[in-house]
C-alpha cells in the first residue's frame, strides 16, 4: 500500500538539544493511530515538528505526505495542504475575534470565494452546536480567558471548519471532563473515515475507547520504542513505562 | 532555524499610495520668516488688526527662543528661514471673497485619489468634512444642515472673518501663544484649519472630519484647530492627513485646541499617515504638534483617539487639563513606526478639579530600525480630591533593530489619587504567528492580525469606518516581503 503519511528517521532539537532522535511511524489512509509515551519524550516535539514550527531544528530525517517531503514547506502551506494540529497548549491571541479567526483560516485553506460570509456562518454555527461550543464565543478573543476545556473544544471546533485530511491531536483529551470528551471525540469522528489519517496523542486509555485507534505506538527519549495494535494499551495503564522500558528499552536505546 | 523576526528590515515594509503630487499654480509667498512674512500671511486672509498682532506677539517670543531637544528623536537642525509659509492654490486664494468660487479640478481630482469628498453631491453618510490642501481649506460640506443646528463648522479663516468674538474669547486660551517652540511658531504662521463651534445642549449627528493634504514642495504646513463645545454639547471629531514623497523633509506644526464646557463632550480622533520617508531615512514629514484639550466645565469629558502610523519625526502629546469637578479625559493612541520613523508621543493628564479621572491607553509597536517612545505624563494637583488615573503602556516589537521606550511621569501631589500604571514590552509572539499560521493564514496576515488584535482596545474607540481605515492602514504599514 502506498503511504499516505510517512515519518523516516526523524531527528530534531530545540535550542541545540536533540529531541527526537530518529523517528519512523507510518499511517495509512483512513488510519487511526495513538501514540502514548512519557512525560518529555518528545510527544508534543513531533507534533510541532510536524507542523513546522520554526523554533524546532530539523537535523535530519524526512516527512512524507502524499509523498511529499513537506519538511521544506511553511506550516501555512501544510495547513493548506490538509495538515493540522490541535495543539496541547493553544495559545490566546488577543483582539482577534473567534469569528475573524476562522472565516481568515477557511479562507486562506480553500480560497476567498469558496463560502460567502453566511454560508460561512451557518456551517460554523452548526458545528459549534455539535462540539458545544456557544455561539457567543464568535465573538470573544481567540482563547482569552477560555478555560481548558474550551480550549479544547474551539480545537476540535477549527478542525472541523478546515476539515484537514491528516491531523495530530496533542493531548486534546486532558483537562476534558467526561461529557466534553465525549463530544470532543464525536467531532473527531465526523472526520474519520477513508479520506483521513490521525494521530492521537494521549496518556490515558479513556479516549480511546471513543476513538479507536488501529495502531499505537510508544514514544521514548524520542523514538518509537514499540509499536503494537489497540489491546495494549490496558497493558499500558495497568503497568506504566517500565514495562516497555525493561522490554524494549535497550534494543531502543542502541541507536 | 533561523529566527525570521530576526532578520530585521526586510520583513516589513510599507508602501505608501498617497505619496502622488498635484500639479496645481501656486500663489507662494517667498521662503524665510521675519514679521513682514507675518503681515503678508495676514494680509492674504484678510485678517483684522487684532489677528495680526497676536501673531506677531507669538512670533516675537518664539524669536527668543530654541528649538525642545528632550524628546528622544534625532533630527537635523531645521532651518527656519529656508520653509515657505504660505503656499494656496491659485484658484482658491479668491474664495473667500466670492461665494460661489470654483474648487480647483486639479485639488478637487486629489481629495477624488485620496477618497475624500468635497461636494456636497458626493459627500459622506453621517460625516461632514473640511478639506485643507496646503495653507487653505478647500470646502466643507454639510454646512447648511449644522447651521440650522446652530452648529459651526468652518475653516479657521471663515471664522476669524465671520465669527471673530468667538475666535476671540477663546483663541490661544488653551495653548497659548508662548506655550512652547513649536506651538508659538504656529500661532505666528497658521494658515488655515478648522473651527467647530457646538452651541449649548446640541448634539452634533454627524461626524465632523478635517483632511489635511500637503502638497505644496518645501513649505510647511501650520494648521490651527478650535473646537468649543458649550454646555451639554457634543461632538465628534476626525482628522486625517497625508503628502507626497519627496525626498526633503517638510515641517507640519500643528495647533489644536478643544474646549469643553459643564457636562459637555469631545471626541476627537487622528489617523495620522504623512509620508514618513524612505526606507533609508530620506524625505518625510516632520510632524510637531500641540494639542490639548480643556475640560473647563463640570463633568466635561474630552477624549483623544490616534492612530499616529507616518511622518518620519512625530513629537506630539495630546492632553487634558482637567479643570471641572468630575470630568475626564482619555488618551487611547497606537503609534506604529518603521524603517527609520522615530515617534516620540504620548499624553499628559493634569488633574486640577475634584473627582477627576483619566485613562490613557497607548499601544506602540516598532518595526524596521525605527525608534519608539511613549512619554506621559499624569499630574494630580495638591487640592484635587478623588482623582483617578489608570494608565496602559504596551509596546510591542516585530524584529530585532527597532526600539521602544516607555517614560511615564507620575506626579501625585494630593494623597487621595489613585494611580496606576501598567507598562509591557514584548516581541511579536512566535507561538502565537506559529498559531495562526498552522491554520493556513500567511506570515504577513498573522502578523497584521495578531497587531490589529493589540490595538483593537485603541480602534474600538474610533468611529466605524474609520476603524476600518486604521486596521487597513496598519496592515498596509506592516505589509511587505519577509525576508
Ligand atoms: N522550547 C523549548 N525549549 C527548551 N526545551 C524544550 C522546548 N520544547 C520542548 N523542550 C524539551 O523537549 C523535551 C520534549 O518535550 P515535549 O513537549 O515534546 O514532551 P512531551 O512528550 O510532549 O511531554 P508531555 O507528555 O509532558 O506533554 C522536554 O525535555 C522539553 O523540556
Ligand atoms: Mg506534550
Amino acid at each position: 500500500m502506498s503511504s499516505y503519511f510517512e515519518i523516516n528517521e526523524l531527528k530534531a532539537e530545540i535550542e541545540g538539544k536533540p529531541i527526537l532522535n530518529g523517528l519512523s511511524l507510518t499511517v495509512a489512509k483512513g488510519e487511526t493511530h495513538a501514540l502514548m509515551g512519557p512525560n518529555g519524550s518528545g510527544k508534543s516535539t513531533l507534533a510541532n515538528v510536524i507542523m513546522g514550527h520554526p523554533a524546532y531544528e530539523v537535523t535530519g530525517g524526512e516527512i512524507l505526505f502524499e509523498g511529499e517531503n513537506i519538511l521544506e514547506l511553511d506550516p501555512e502551506e501544510r495547513a493548506r495542504k490538509g495538515l493540522f494540529l490541535a495543539f496541547q497548549y493553544p495559545v490566546a491571541v488577543p483582539g482577534v475575534t473567534v469569528a475573524s479567526f476562522l472565516k481568515h483560516a477557511h479562507d486562506a485553506v480553500y480560497g476567498e470565494k469558496k463560502l460567502k460570509a453566511a454560508e460561512f456562518l451557518k456551517q460554523l454555527r452548526a458545528d459549534m452546536d455539535f462540539v458545544g461550543v456557544d455561539q457567543t464565543f464568535l465573538n470573544r478573543y481567540l482563547n482569552d480567558g477560555f478555560s481548558g476545556g474550551e480550549k479544547k473544544r474551539m480545537e476540535i471546533l477549527q478542525m472541523l471548519t478546515l476539515r484537514p485530511r491528516m491531523a495530530v491531536m496533542d493531548e486534546t483529551d486532558s483537562g476534558l471532563d467526561i461529557d466534553a470528551l465525549k463530544v470532543v471525540s464525536m467531532g473527531v469522528n465526523k472526520l474519520v473515515g477513508a479520506e483521513f489519517g490521525l494521530l492521537v496523542i494521549t496518556h490515558y486509555e479513556r479516549i480511546l475507547r471513543y476513538i479507536h485507534p488501529d495502531h499505537l505506538h510508544v514514544l521514548i527519549d524520542g523514538k518509537v520504542a514499540f509499536s503494537g495494535g489497540p489491546e495494549l494499551v490496558k497493558r499500558l495503564e495497568e503497568e506504566g513505562y517500565d514495562w516497555v522500558r525493561n522490554e524494549f528499552g535497550k534494543e531502543a536505546l542502541m541507536a | 532555524m533561523e529566527d525570521k523576526l530576526g532578520t530585521d528590515s526586510a520583513l516589513i515594509q510599507e508602501e505608501y499610495q498617497y505619496g502622488f503630487v498635484t500639479q496645481v499654480d501656486e500663489d507662494r509667498i517667498p521662503k524665510g520668516l521675519n514679521e513682514e512674512t507675518i503681515r503678508l500671511i495676514s494680509a492674504k486672509k484678510g485678517e483684522p488688526e487684532w489677528m495680526t498682532e497676536w501673531r506677531l506677539k507669538a512670533f516675537r517670543w518664539w524669536q527668543k527662543k530654541s528649538e525642545p531637544r528632550w524628546a528622544l528623536l534625532n533630527y537635523p537642525e531645521i532651518d527656519y528661514q529656508d520653509i515657505c509659509y504660505y503656499s494656496a492654490p491659485k484658484k482658491m486664494t479668491d474664495r473667500f471673497k466670492n461665494e460661489d468660487g470654483e474648487i480647483d479640478p486639479e485639488v478637487r481630482k486629489t481629495f477624488e485619489r485620496l477618497g475624500i469628498p468635497i461636494d456636497e453631491q458626493h459627500r459622506m453618510e453621517g460625516v461632514a468634512v473640511d478639506a485643507v490642501f496646503d495653507s487653505v481649506s478647500v470646502a466643507t460640506t454639510h454646512r447648511e444642515m449644522l447651521k440650522d443646528m446652530g452648529i459651526i463648522f468652518c475653516s479657521i479663516s471663515e471664522a476669524i472673518r465671520d465669527y471673530p468674538d468667538l475666535v476671540r474669547k477663546y483663541l490661544g486660551t488653551v495653548v497659548p501663544q508662548t506655550d512652547n517652540y513649536f506651538a508659538s511658531l504656529n500661532s505666528a504662521v497658521f494658515t488655515d484649519g478648522s473651527f467647530v463651534f457646538v452651541p449649548k445642549g446640541v448634539r452634533c449627528p454627524v461626524e465632523l472630519s478635517t483632511y489635511f493634504r500637503i502638497n505644496s514642495q518645501d513649505t510647511g504646513q501650520f494648521e490651527r484647530t478650535l473646537i468649543i463645545a458649550e454646555e451639554g454639547a457634543y461632538v465628534s471629531y476626525l482628522e486625517g492627513c497625508t503628502a507626497p514623497m519627496r525626498d526633503t523633509n517638510q515641517l507640519h506644526a500643528a495647533v489644536v485646541e478643544l474646549i469643553a464646557l459643564d457636562d459637555a463632550q469631545i471626541k476627537y480622533a487622528t489617523i495620522q499617515n504623512w509620508y514618513a520617508g524612505d526606507a533609508e531615512g530620506k524625505g518625510g514629514i516632520y510632524n510637531f504638534v500641540t494639542k490639548r484639550g480643556h475640560c473647563r466645565g463640570k463633568r466635561s469629558k474630552i477624549s483623544w483617539t490616534q492612530v499616529e502610523a507616518g511622518a518620519a519625526i512625530t513629537w506630539k502629546y495630546p492632553s487634558c487639563i482637567l479643570q471641572g469637578d468630575h470630568s475626564v479625559g482619555e488618551f487611547y493612541s497606537v503609534a506604529v513606526t518603521n524603517d527609520r520613523m522615530q515617534a516620540d508621543t504620548g499624553t499628559k493628564m493634569i488633574h486640577i478639579g475634584n473627582h477627576t479621572r483619566s485613562t490613557i491607553v497607548s499601544k506602540g509597536i516598532s518595526a524596521g530600525h525605527s525608534a519608539n517612545t511613549y512619554r506621559g505624563l499624569v499630574q494630580v494637583l495638591p487640592d484635587a480630591v478623588g482623582c483617578r488615573n489608570y494608565s496602559a503602556c504596551d509596546s510591542m516589537l516585530v524584529g530585532a533593530t527597532c526600539t521602544a521606550n516607555t517614560v511615564p511621569y507620575i506626579q501625585a501631589e494630593n494623597s487621595t489619587a489613585i494611580i496606576e500604571h501598567e507598562a509591557t514590552t514584548s516581541k511579536i509572539s512566535e507561538d502565537q504567528l506559529f498559531y495562526l499560521r498552522s491554520r493556513g493564514i500567511d506570515e504577513e496576515s498573522a502578523i497584521s492580525l495578531v497587531v490589529n488584535g493589540f490595538c483593537k482596545e485603541v480602534f474600538k474607540q474610533l468611529p466605524m469606518e474609520f476603524a476600518v481605515e486604521a486596521t487597513k492602514l496598519l496592515e498596509l504599514k506592516l505589509e511587505g516581503s519577509i525576508g
